[in-house]
């Protein structure tokens, strides 16, 4: 709770600071922190990947980014209310709408008796790895695994062509330099 | 008392719905395109704490077998959320990719920038 609590704090700074540098630092404390919190809810294997991707991967593409780009956001000229209105709109009925949600932690909503439940008895006898999360990842939900590497793949692709064109250009205009 | 247990009991999705607003309000007010990214992916977690914490039993371990435990979290969440964080960073950097090409074409960032730069080569175009 207290983790969350601070996660929300670092989010206001992030909302807040102009200066891009921090603004990322602070993306690299939250993503931790959020690591952190998936411990604490028991999805480790989650925590591991978002420690590493949320908060290594990610916060390095963005200093390459800021490197390349500016570090410092302007002042918006006009005053933020529509978005404001929006956000608070949204929250509201977001919050009415968690009133009927069950509570954080009793085991007995619906979905821990349906298919979750289900894994858990079957993933023994049926594939023999002990880590449910594992054997859904890579047995039950291969094809999902599957679309996922499609998925990386194709922004792979879309990153190599956006950076090739880049290079390409840049050479064409030292060409014109030379010529 | 009962008032404190209810907060405690909510205070999870409150939160979730919290990052998940003040992203929204940073992709939507913020004319930055790195500070956009950055709302989107504070958007893109919200939505993975609120798959992972349903999926949590108090007292319970996480999913991995063992002689001598029983209740244990729900391991599909768990499974969806590390799919998404993947795709999420993959996005992400074409995101960010897009955003250095379009420093590369304009010079800059900033979204009011770039719309008065369209606006100054638009009627050189139409005539």
């Amino acid at each position: 709770m207290v983790l969350l609590t601070l996660m929300a704090a670092v989010v206001i700074g992030i909302v807040r600071v102009r200066n891009l540098f921090s603004v990322v630092v602070l993306g690299g404390i939250y993503s931790f922190l959020m690591a952190t919190v998936m411990l604490v809810l028991d999805a480790v294997d989650v925590a591991m990947t978002e420690a590493a991707v949320g908060a290594g991967v990610s916060t390095v593409l963005m200093l390459s980014v800021l490197y390349l780009t500016k570090t410092e956001e302007h002042v918006p000229q006009h005053t933020p209310i529509v978005p404001l209105f929006v956000a608070i709109v949204t929250g509201a009925v977001l919050v009415y709408g968690t009133i009927d949600k069950p509570a954080f932690g009793i085991a007995d909503t619906p979905m821990h008796n349906h298919v979750g439940a289900r894994y858990l008895e079957q993933s023994i006898p049926e594939t023999g790895v002990p880590n449910v999360v594992t054997s859904v990842l890579a047995s039950y939900r291969g094809f999902d695994t599957l679309g996922e590497t499609t998925v990386i793949f194709t922004a792979g692709i879309g990153v190599l062509l956006l950076m090739k064109r880049r290079s390409r250009k840049v050479d064409r205009s030292s060409d014109e330099e030379q010529g | 008392m009962n008032l404190v247990q209810e907060i405690l009991a909510h205070y999870n999705h409150w939160i979730t719905i919290f990052l998940m607003v003040a992203g929204l309000y940073v992709v939507v007010a913020r004319g930055n395109m790195v500070k956009k990214l950055v709302g989107l992916s504070i958007f893109q977690t919200s939505v993975y704490l609120l798959y992972l914490s349903p999926g949590k039993i108090l007292g319970g371990t996480p999913p991995i077998i063992g002689e001598g435990y029983s209740g244990y979290a729900n391991p599909l969440p768990h499974v969806l959320i590390l799919t998404a964080i993947v795709v999420g960073v993959a996005t992400l950097s074409l995101g960010l990719a897009l955003v250095v090409r379009i420093n590369e074409a304009y010079g800059t960032i900033e979204e009011d920038e770039i719309f008065e730069t369209e606006e100054q080569f638009q009627p050189g175009e139409d005539e």
